[in-house]
């Protein structure tokens, strides 16, 4: 029996691999390419090295004055001092261990997601969570000091807006769906009227509309406070575009789906709960969580009726007389907070898209 | 006896009497405490408050405005500005969306990196943070207007807005106008006639070249037939700001910026999906049948990449109408600014104040809706 020798494969001609060719061929392949690296490089050049230079080169780290801050860079000594504020507002110094508590919590549940199965254990530890968050950080109860709203503030306050929105918004646009999606007349018109006006209007209206507006609609022992109605205001408008989202899904399920269920007995409710939701949802999750992420977004419009989130934050403690002029510092630290955010959550999606694209394998 | 109850369409029937039942008794029950509380508390009702005096003044107003002048006025100036803002940033927000989105797409690799970084940095700040970032660090940033950044004496930008000759309203302004006007409607028939005879005889007329001469040419015609005379006012420093010339105030350009760096990053998504979204087939078979890169972009992949990018892009469109209205947290005067916000913090009659602005919003969506759905039949795939 022969032996053959194996022979390694011939490398690739040096005449297509390398630092140089790759350069050819994907900045200068044409003059009008080469042109345009060029002016990336000098649009580069002209922005990233200055902002280095202000951001971390010329900046200033240490100190807690203002009289700490030399020279022309950033003043990151503002943030440094700031920070608390910038994060809970003026929630009370001695009660924040309640917040941080509550992120604590919520990193326990979502470990705990990772190895539960059942998704009605899921919702019942979800349902659990929210409950004594509420509790945590409102407080008021179980002796707990209770904390005026009023008091509560950056980014703690953008996330409890935004999180309240998503919860109340997710099963609210859910019914709209249905609704829209119904074949019975009444049902269909309300849904189409309700969604097809909130998306006509800007949010800024709706929370005019819900901080003006609303304590009319009650009688005068009613009253809200301002975070509440901002929060009415954003679960409704917010549910609007949820509701659009799913329709999305929903449509994107076969009549088949829908007959079949019709034909081994189920009822309306179980038929849309366990036979097409589960399905529209995997349609639409990675477009929802586009939603969330222009939720989260939208959570900056309270600053307009009074609130004083993240956004908000800059202006305050910018206002403060020992720390003038030092806007940009805050609105760059801001901006990062919100980018690394709604990047998190759009890079999220992406890869629930991939996980859920059953379509291909 | 209740086998009724089973019934799909009885139980439906039920279903629907429960939930409008609801509503009309929710209806009720919210229209009585209002009209109770507005009793109570001494509100005014109706719309007589548009005739009255307003009082206070608005800077930045297309139209003559006093401060002696209506609500009914303001109301106007409100959503004249609106329009003014959202048009101009949505043609510039097109024009960056557009060379962001067929970019992306680039071969080269610096500049695909770059727009897709683009992308990823502004579609994830919240609109409001980049307003509030051009009006107070931005634009702040620039100097007094005795520091003016001077281009050529005749524009001049400061932390007050940006200053540029203006010219007068006289007879070559109009003709200028005219003429671009007259060559509108004059391609518009040109290309009715062009593709009906490309019908009936398959040969090709240049319109576009021959539109894009005409523009050139026809502006020019113009302004040597209406008197060669621009008479231009030139802004110039008197005392501590400038006078003459058109004044854009910051509020308006951190508006306009900002709309636009944020809304032509959905843009530039919507035109990358567009073009991404024709399979390659269509390019191989359009290559293999022998017509030229220019024609296989005009005649296949454009009309098919369009008819995706469309829809998403009108619908941008309207959420940058609708986001105009965070110009209240900056003070541009648009329709949220001076009507529900200064008009209803003086006259206090929250519901007609703020169902007039929804009404204006709703209006202007519904209208664009409906030129969506317009579009969208005519761009329909007609299938024999």
């Amino acid at each position: 029996m022969e032996v053959y020798k194996k022979i390694e494969a011939k490398k690739a001609p040096s005449s297509s691999v390398g630092a140089i060719i790759w350069m050819r061929k994907n900045l200068f392949s044409s003059p009008l390419n080469t042109a345009m690296t060029l002016l990336a490089i000098a649009f580069l050049f002209w922005v990233i090295p200055p902002f280095i230079k202000w951001a971390i080169t010329d900046a200033n780290f240490k100190g807690t004055t203002k009289a700490d801050c030399t020279g022309d860079g950033a003043c990151w000594v503002f943030i440094k001092v700031k920070l608390q504020m910038f994060m809970y507002g003026f929630y009370p110094e001695v009660e924040r261990w309640r917040v941080n508590l509550t992120y604590g919590l919520f990193l326990v549940v979502i470990v705990a997601f990772k190895y539960l199965k059942h998704s009605m254990t899921k919702i019942a530890i979800a349902t659990v969570y929210f409950i004594i968050a509420f509790f945590l950080i409102h407080g008021g109860y179980f002796g707990l000091a209770e904390v005026d709203t009023n008091k509560w503030g950056g980014l703690m306050l953008t996330i409890v807006i935004s999180a309240v929105g998503i919860i109340f918004s997710f099963p609210l646009g859910i019914l709209f769906a249905f609704g829209r999606d119904s074949k019975l007349p009444i049902i269909k018109s309300i849904s189409v009227t309700y969604i097809e006006f909130i998306r006509a209007v800007p949010l800024i209206t709706i929370l005019f509309l819900s901080a003006v507006i609303l304590p009319l609609f009650f009688p005068e022992g009613i009253s809200f406070n301002k975070l509440l109605r901002a929060m009415i205001g954003l679960v409704l408008f917010e549910a609007a575009y949820v509701s659009e989202t799913i329709r999305g899904g929903l449509q994107a399920i076969p009549s088949g789906q829908h007959e079949a269920a019709d034909a081994i007995g189920l009822s309306y409710w179980q038929k849309m709960l366990l036979i097409i939701l589960p399905q529209a949802l995997k349609v639409a999750i990675p477009n929802l969580v586009g939603v969330f992420i222009s939720l989260f977004q939208n959570t900056t419009l309270v600053l307009i009726i009074g609130l004083f989130d993240l956004l908000a934050m800059v202006q305050l403690t910018t206002s403060d007389a020992h720390w003038l002029g030092f806007e940009t510092e805050g609105y760059v630290f801001v901006t990062l907070v919100f980018w690394v955010f709604c990047y998190l959550m759009s890079k999220y999606s992406k890869s629930l898209e991939n996980r859920f694209n059953t379509d291909l394998k | 006896m209740l086998a009724f109850l089973r019934d799909r369409k009885v139980r439906g029937y039920i279903f629907q009497l429960i939930t409008i039942t609801f509503v009309v008794a929710f209806l009720w029950y919210i229209g009585v405490n209002t009209s109770h509380n507005i009793e109570q508390r001494g509100i005014r009702t109706g719309f007589d408050f548009l005739n009255s005096t307003a009082g206070f003044g608005i800077d930045d107003s297309p139209i003559s405005y006093t401060s002696s002048d209506t609500y009914a006025r303001v109301f106007l100036i409100g959503i004249l500005n609106t329009l003014i803002v959202s048009f101009v940033a949505i043609i510039l927000a097109t024009i960056l969306g557009l060379i962001v989105g067929v970019l992306s797409l680039s071969k080269n690799w610096l500049i695909k990196k770059l727009m897709n970084s683009y992308v990823e940095i502004f579609i994830n700040i919240p609109v409001l943070l980049q307003i509030l970032f051009w009006y107070n660090v931005v634009l702040r940033s620039l100097p007094s207007p005795r520091g003016s950044l001077d281009f050529f004496g005749k524009i001049f930008i400061n932390n007050r807005g940006v200053y540029i000759p203006k010219p007068a309203l006289n007879s070559t302004t109009i003709s200028i106008i005219v003429s671009v006007f007259a060559v509108f409607i004059f391609i518009y028939f040109l290309n009715n006639w062009a593709n009906k005879r490309k019908e009936r005889t398959g040969e090709d007329f240049a319109v576009l070249p021959i539109g894009i001469g005409l523009l050139v040419v026809a502006p020019i015609l113009g302004y040597f037939i209406g008197g060669a005379n621009f008479d231009f006012s030139y802004p110039h420093l008197q005392g501590f700001g400038f006078v003459g010339g058109k004044q854009y105030y910051p509020e308006f350009i951190s508006l306009t910026m900002a709309l636009t760096v944020f809304t032509a990053t959905f843009i530039a998504e919507a035109v990358r999906s567009g073009i991404e979204a024709v399979s390659k087939g269509q390019k191989e078979a359009a290559a293999s049948i022998g017509l030229s890169h220019y024609q296989a972009l005009k005649l296949v992949i454009l009309p098919q990449a369009l008819r995706i990018s469309i829809p998403p892009i009108i619908n941008q469109y309207l959420n940058l109408l609708k986001n105009s209205s965070l110009a209240t947290a900056i003070g541009y005067p648009e329709i949220v600014t001076v009507f529900a916000g200064t008009t209803l913090n003086q006259v206090g009659q929250a519901i007609e104040i703020i169902s007039m602005t929804m009404l204006v919003y709703l209006v202007i969506s519904l209208s664009v809706s409906a030129f969506l759905n317009w579009i969208n039949f005519k761009m329909k795939i007609k299938e024999r």
